[in-house]
């Protein structure tokens, strides 16, 4: 027993090894929630865009016959088309 | 846009306690090995990590399978899940086999067959996502995306049977390996316990971080598509 050497002292190479693996760890579950918040947000805008893109044709043409015009289209797309704009700056 | 299911918040929960668990096994109940040290701890948690990483690699080469058979887009976003929990994943088992071989093998790194083999299937997980990068077409990138994470998937049994294959000095501690192995050691009934709870422990974080990966990957989607229906 006397004669049986003591094991190395390996503790710093442990200590370094368990504290990657927790910063690696954090790092990647912090990238999860960041990647979900922002999908989370960019799908309300999306939402919100598309429902305005929806009902701006609909509120053009109703106005318009109120008005006693029939034509409203061109507005309508004009309408579209800022929404689409959006969508891409935001892109 | 649906919240989390109550079960997976379960989940969350029962990994971070057992991971604590599995951390206490690791660091204070399992007894220190009496030729290399305290360092011999970082073992439990690299062949945890490296189970999951290999069984994730495995179970995305069948997802895409699945993918070119059904072409569902469900499995194409299972198989994206898979293939980036098993690469961080896999990078920890490398980065915790590098420090270990530090003190043991008096090298980080060495051209040995299983840290090549290692190695190759990380860049090839990497490159799996460059790959996805660079295609536009939803369609088109899930398609690629499958053939290549199938393709891919046979690193993962190349890399676990490395030490058994071919002359090695990575030590085989479960079946017989390569005499010449340097750092094998027989493990004591507590140095078990740690092993497999650890073993239990990652293939359960594995689990979670899927399914939690699963449902950001649907969410993606449902973005992707309404960007696209609102473009056209």
């Amino acid at each position: 027993m006397l004669l049986q050497d003591a094991p190395p002292d390996t503790s710093a190479y442990m200590v370094a090894g368990y504290a990657v693996f927790f910063v690696i760890s954090a790092i990647y579950l912090a990238s999860l929630l960041v990647r979900r918040h922002n999908l989370e947000q960019d799908f309300k805008t999306l939402e919100s865009i598309e429902a305005e893109a929806n009902r701006a044709p609909t509120r053009i043409a109703s106005a318009e016959t109120s008005r006693g015009r029939v034509s409203g289209s061109k507005k309508a797309a004009a309408q579209r088309k800022q929404a689409r704009k959006k969508v891409t700056r935001r892109k | 846009m649906q919240g989390k299911p109550v079960t997976l918040k379960a989940l969350d929960v029962v990994s971070l306690l057992l991971l604590a668990a599995a951390t206490y096994l690791a660091l204070v109940f399992a007894p220190t090995e009496a030729v290399m040290g305290q360092v011999q701890r970082v073992f439990y948690f690299h062949i945890g990590t490296a189970w999951t990483a290999l069984l994730g690699f495995i179970a995305a080469g069948i997802t895409g399978g699945l993918y070119l058979a059904t072409r569902h887009q469900k499995w194409d976003i299972v198989e994206v899940a898979a293939v980036e929990i098993s690469l961080v994943f896999f990078l920890i088992t490398i980065v915790l086999g590098s420090i270990w071989a530090r003190p043991i093998w008096n090298t980080w790194w060495t051209w040995d067959p299983r840290l090549t083999t290692a190695a190759v299937t990380e860049l090839i997980y990497i490159a799996y996502f460059m790959l996805r990068q660079g295609l536009e077409d939803p369609g088109r990138r899930a398609r690629f995306g499958a053939v290549y994470a199938l393709v891919g998937a046979i690193s993962a049994p190349i890399t676990f049977f490395a030490i058994r294959l071919f002359r090695t000095i990575h030590p085989v501690v479960i079946g017989s390996g390569d005499p010449g192995a340097e750092g094998t050691f027989s493990m004591v009934p507590d140095m078990k316990l740690a092993f497999f709870f650890a073993l239990i422990t990652f293939t359960v974080i594995f689990v979670d971080l899927l399914w939690n990966r699963i449902l950001m990957g649907r969410l993606a989607a449902r973005v992707e598509q309404l960007k696209l229906s609102l473009i056209r």
